[in-house]
């Protein structure tokens, strides 16, 4: 540093020529362009901007300028520690991309390891298509019902104008409780929910009711003593058969998609009447398979048609068991079984598979079907 | 009801080229289930021909006596050919049928010419079994008709169609090719001739003999009873080829003239009747009641013990047979019967129901008496077997007797617009009554319709049985779609939308639901350890189980999932959860598991009271619904990130309150010991201050039952329960802004306290500043007495509207420490 130019003394500063400071930024933006990373960087930042560089001494001369050269000389200088400033934030913006880039590189792992550390947990098919179904109709303002699974006779059988003696009882091989003559059975179907249903509520009355159902089955690949049904009723003024199919043909939508027929068949239930079978057009073959060996189809055993349901208008002599008016009010019940509709929505081909517990089944399908 | 086409064709003038399918088709679209269409002697294929049997040369060198014939099949076909035969039914001269070397019999047996039992058998005499026709395999077929050279095929009626069809329980009319034939005419807009209304000419009854007395008894039991005599009848007499076709077609196996013709009429009018030997009878044949004790020997050699309800038929010796469901032994007709008396009867359904099932005998004869036969064709029937046996078997007509209470027909009363109403598409009062007509009712009336139903329709009785009638030949097809309105619902209730949520979350939560069987045994409740006075032991009883084994139902759900435990891991499957939601069943305290002695059956006229629905009520078992989980081998599965973690009693734990949580509940977990669990590491799951359930690690002989690996985990939880005490409508939380103070605090208490108890005491302790506790710490050591261990426990604390000041903060951790101190002797660890 020079002394004080006092009294004035209009002296030459070397540093303050435009060719030293022109020198002294060339060299700091060389050394800030050879920084390699933050560390030499730094350094040329000490050494290019910190308070002993050539620029910050050269700074200090300014002083000592006449006052008339003052202005030049500070505007030299200043413009050159801008550059040299701006050189050095870039170079740091770049090292520091760098590094974390670097960084990034350095932690990368290969993700494709396997993971499952939790296996996952699942709900079984029938649970989850029960309640599919199920939410179709409350979609519809239907609501659930429920009933007991070990249900009195009268529930089961006498109101559903299933008597005593009637051929009917034998279609449906009963579990007695208690005795055979003590009036408690396990439900051989989910139609006792209807009458407890319409016992139970206020006309009129939409109700869906899925549910177990037993029978003296042994277990087969076709046959299981416990099952599910789902069960739907609508009780009201004016419901007709058509009401039925258009609500059958809604669900059959809802669950194979559109474009799937159904067919009614007329058959016999006791608690209903007129009765039908419900039967679904294959799905599979879309009844292509019929009469044509060349293209045989499992799934409807080429019949084109596959049993699904049954269903009906409720008999008048249920509705006046649950005491409604069958002069006012009339209704229609459908019921199918829900491993059917499982085995033939999904190509479940072994009733077994649902019932012996196996993880594996379940998991398979997830929380969903 | 097998029904082979040419036996229809006889019945309903069907155009030629109308084939089984289509038939099959308009049956199913008016509600006759045709199952299949068969082909007599499906699988056959080649030539079949009548040959005559020339010459038998017996070759009695083999283990068994074997025939070496000469058959002359013509001279089309190659003339006299050797064939060797082990059948010993037949002689020179009898027709027989020839499978020519290149034929092909059912199971692709192909027949070759080949060397046997020392010569060259050129083709082979078939039996009916051989090809496919029935089940008879006593001898070969021995024609009675034909001509040498003919083909067979046409004489046995092969390709002859047959409709397979399961006949619902209320078309008991169907039973029989009268019935199919009639709805048949309906589906083909043909007319119908029904042979149930021609009475058979017969002879007059001779002079010589008389009809054979009858008589009913109890007309509760029988509405119609007729018997016809046939004297001098010949019992050699055989069976005519073409009955004895038609019978093996419709799945029967002829037996003898007499019997055939008896079953070849039932399968053709529906009536079952029975021949008994007159030479066997004592007097009067009547129908009645039997009285209790009296014993009967049946056709089936079985010695019955009778019940005062069982309906019978008996002469002056006794019962000789039960009436509908199978005749006595001893008053049955044989091969030397020369005297033959017809019965052909209506019994009440019911009772005939009720005798079938008592005794297990389910025939031919009960099934359509279960139905309801025809109330007047006893005596068209019995005319028209009698007709056949005098025309095969010959002998004198001796006349009939009959008994017979009034028949009076029902008559129903509709609207007439009632089908239209109920189907929901236009049918008019002119298409009602045709097609009511076409059924067989009588109709009259206008608007309103007076139907007389015919006899052979007993299942029609309600307006709507019409209905139905009406809607089915007018073709359910036709039916339009339309959807109805239902007033506004209310979605799943809360308990259904919780129960899913339970399911949900166990799922969530890496647990795999199974649906297991809800049966069990006094073996599961040993092998779970239960006390004899556990609730869990008071289970509902099958009086039919499928397996002795397991009469009884669940009244826990982990049987069940202990048993699919197992079954995984014989799979292969080592680390398993698993659970179930479902009912179990507990008897209530004035139930016992033989039920309850002559329960209450409410009449079914009108809605039951109140009173008599709570006595239904009373009748069943509790069954609430529960959640079980069963944790075998790792919870968590090891892998590159290091060892699999064992599920252990704390998982289970865990999973409770998890699921409580998701509920909505607050479980309270204490410390139990029941069983099936280990004694020391069992949780007892609280709400409300009410045992809802345990989790924990199961008791090591339980685990052993079981044959499951140690340390297996379990939960079981009553969900009904947990479900009503959870939160309905739950409030907002207060989310406090201002700064949280953390305070830990390790106490040290003796090892009989339990931490849930200390942290309670903690959280009472510290006010209502305490935002949460947290034990965070267990140390058990040098540092804290024999028989102590030190619990650390986080605070959280906060003030809803301040920062919390110093004093505060000091007099919150100190209240929480005096609480320990004070409720479980606690000291502040380090003082």
């Amino acid at each position: 540093m020079s002394a004080p130019n006092n009294p004035y003394d209009p002296v030459g500063v070397s540093a303050l020529e435009p060719a030293a400071v022109d020198a002294a930024v060339q060299a700091a933006l060389v050394s800030i362009a050879k920084a390699a990373d933050l560390d030499q960087l730094k350094s040329a930042r000490l050494e290019h901007a910190g308070d002993r560089s050539a620029l910050a001494l050269a700074n200090r001369e300014i002083g000592a300028l006449p006052p008339a050269a003052k202005a030049e000389a500070g505007k030299r200088v200043g413009d050159a520690r801008a550059v040299v400033r701006a050189a050095l934030d870039q170079r740091l913006v770049e090292l520091e991309a760098e590094r974390d880039a670097r960084a990034l590189v350095e932690e990368s792992v290969d993700v494709t390891l396997s993971t499952g550390r939790r296996e996952a947990g699942a709900r079984h098919p029938l649970t989850t298509l029960m309640e599919l179904m199920g939410e179709v109709f409350i979609a519809m303002g239907y609501e659930v019902a429920e009933g007991p699974e070990v249900e009195a006779e009268w529930m089961n059988f006498d109101a559903l104008n299933v008597p005593p003696d009637h051929p009917a009882r034998t279609m449906q091989d009963t579990f007695f409780v208690g005795s055979e003559d003590s009036g408690v059975v396990l439900r051989t179907h989910t139609s006792p929910i209807q009458l407890r249903a319409m016992l139970a509520r206020d006309l009129p009355v939409y109700v869906v009711a899925p549910g177990k159902v037993f029978r003296t089955d042994e277990l087969d690949a076709t046959h299981t003593p416990v099952f599910h049904q789902i069960e739907g009723l609508a009780i009201d003024e004016g419901i007709t058969m058509a009401d039925l199919k258009g609500t059958l043909e809604h669900l059959a939508t809802s669950m194979f998609g559109p474009g799937v027929r159904i067919r009614l068949r007329p058959s016999y239930f006791p608690f209903t009447e007129p009765s039908a079978e419900l039967d679904l057009q294959c799905f599979v073959c879309l009844g292509a398979s019929v009469g044509n060996p060349d293209a045989p189809c499992r799934t409807c055993s080429s019949e084109g048609w596959i049993e699904w349901g049954g269903c009906g208008m409720v008999n008048p002599r249920v509705l006046r068991a649950a005491g409604i008016d069958t002069d006012r009010y009339s209704g229609f019940a459908f019921g199918m079984g829900v491993e059917r509709t499982l085995m033939f929505r999904h190509g479940v081909t072994d009733m077994r598979d649902m019932v012996e517990g196996d993880i594996r089944f379940s998991r398979a399908f997830g929380w969903e079907v | 009801m097998r029904v082979p086409l040419e036996w229809l064709r006889d019945l309903v003038s069907l155009p030629p080229d109308v084939d089984g399918r289509e038939i099959a088709d308009r049956l199913i679209a008016a509600g006759l289930e045709v199952e299949a269409v068969e082909s007599v002697g499906a699988g056959v294929s080649g030539p079949l021909i009548v040959g005559r049997v020339l010459s038998i040369d017996e070759l009695a060198d083999f283990k068994k006596p074997i025939r070496w014939c000469q058959v002359d099949i013509g001279e089309a076909h190659g003339g006299v050919r050797g064939i060797v035969c082990g059948a010993r039914n037949f002689s020179s001269g009898d027709l027989v049928v020839v499978a020519l070397p290149g034929t092909v019999l059912p199971g692709d047996f192909v027949i070759a010419s080949r060397r046997t039992y020392g010569h060259v058998s050129d083709g082979m005499i078939c039996s009916q079994r051989e090809l496919g026709l029935g089940d008879d395999h006593d001898g070969i077929i021995v024609l009675d008709s034909g001509a040498v050279g003919d083909d067979a095929s046409a004489l046995l009626g092969m390709g002859e169609q047959i409709l397979d069809i399961a006949v619902t329980p209320d078309r008991g009319y169907a039973l029989c090719v009268r019935g199919v034939a009639r709805e048949v005419a309906t589906a083909f807009g043909l007319l119908f001739d029904d042979p149930g209304l021609q009475l058979a000419d017969l002879p007059p009854p001779g002079a010589s003999v008389a009809p054979w007395d009858c008589g009913v008894d109890d007309p509760s039991m029988c509405g119609l009873f007729t018997l016809r005599r046939i004297v001098g009848f010949d019992p050699t007499a055989p069976t005519p080829d073409w009955m004895s076709r038609r019978l093996i077609a419709a799945g029967m196996r002829p037996v003898s003239l007499a019997v055939d013709v008896t079953n070849y009429v039932m399968l053709e009018l529906g009536q079952p009747l029975h021949a008994f030997d007159g030479a066997k009878l004592t007097g009067s044949v009547r129908a009645g009641r039997a009285a209790a004790g009296e014993r009967l020997e049946t056709l089936d050699h079985v010695v019955r013990t009778l019940d005062a309800d069982d309906v019978v038929i008996r002469d002056d010796s006794g019962v000789i047979g039960l009436a509908g469901t199978m005749g006595g032994l001893h008053t049955e007709i044989d091969e030397r019967s020369t005297d033959v008396v017809l019965e052909a009867a209506r019994f009440t359904p019911e009772p005939v129901a009720r005798t079938a099932r008592r005794h297990r005998l389910s025939s031919e004869a009960s099934r359509r008496f279960e139905r309801g036969v025809d109330r007047v064709l006893a005596p068209y029937a019995s005319a028209r077997a009698a007709q056949l046996l005098l025309q095969y078997g010959g002998g004198i007509y001796a006349g009939m007797t009959a008994w017979e209470s009034p028949y009076v027909p029902t008559i129903i009363e509709i609207d007439a617009d009632l089908p239209a109403r109920t189907a929901g598409m236009p049918i008019d009062h002119a298409t009602t009554t045709a097609r009511l007509s076409e059924v067989g009712c009588a109709v009259a009336g206008d608007d309103r319709l007076s139907v007389t139903v015919p006899p052979w329709r007993p299942d029609l009785s309600d307006p709507a049985d019409l209905v139905e009638e009406v809607v089915r030949l007018e073709g359910y097809d036709n039916i339009p779609s339309r959807l109805p309105m239902a007033p506004a619902g209310y979605g799943l209730t809360r308990h259904q939308r919780l129960r899913r949520r339970a399911g949900i979350t166990l799922a969530g939560l890496g647990v795999v639901d199974v649906l297991t069987y809800p049966f069990t045994g006094h073996l599961d409740h040993d092998a779970l350890l239960l006390s004899a006075d556990d609730v869990r032991r008071r289970a509902p009883r099958l009086a039919n189980p499928l397996s002795d084994e397991q009469p009884l139902l669940r009244t826990t759900l982990l049987p069940g999932l202990l048993a699919a435990a197992r079954r995984n891991l014989s799979r292969g499957t080592d680390s398993i959860a698993v659970s179930e939601i479902g009912r179990v069943f507990v008897l209530r305290d004035h139930q016992q598991p033989d039920g309850t002695v002559g329960p209450l059956r409410p009449a079914v006229d009108g809605r039951p009271s109140d009173e008599e629905l709570d006595t239904l009520e009373d009748l069943l078992p509790d069954q609430p619904h529960h959640a079980a989980v069963v944790l075998v081998g790792d919870i968590e599965v090891g892998g590159w990130w290091g060892p699999g973690r064992p599920a252990t009693w704390s998982d289970a734990v865990e999973l409770a309150r998890d699921l409580g949580g998701a509920l909505g509940a607050t479980i309270i977990v204490r410390q139990g010991s029941d069983a099936p669990f280990h004694p020391g590491r069992t949780a007892a799951l609280e709400i409300a201050g009410r045992l809802i359930g345990h989790a924990g690690e199961l008791h090591p002989r339980v685990t052993a039952a079981y044959d499951l690996p140690p340390r297996v985990c379990a939960l079981e939880i009553d969900l009904d329960a947990l479900i009503e005490a959870a939160v309905d409508v739950a409030p907002a939380p207060n989310v406090g802004v201002q700064p949280v103070a953390k305070e830990d605090i390790a106490l040290v208490v003796a090892d009989s306290v339990s931490a849930a108890d200390v942290e309670a005491a903690v959280r009472a302790g510290a006010g209502e500043l305490c935002e949460d506790v947290r034990l965070f710490d267990v140390y058990v050591g040098p540092q804290v007495p024999e028989g102590h261990r030190s619990l650390a426990f986080a605070l959280r604390l906060r003030a809803a509207d301040r920062t919390l000041s110093a004093e505060e903060i000091t007099a919150a951790r100190e209240g929480a420490i005096a609480a320990a101190a004070g409720r479980h002797g606690a000291v502040l660890r380090g003082s």
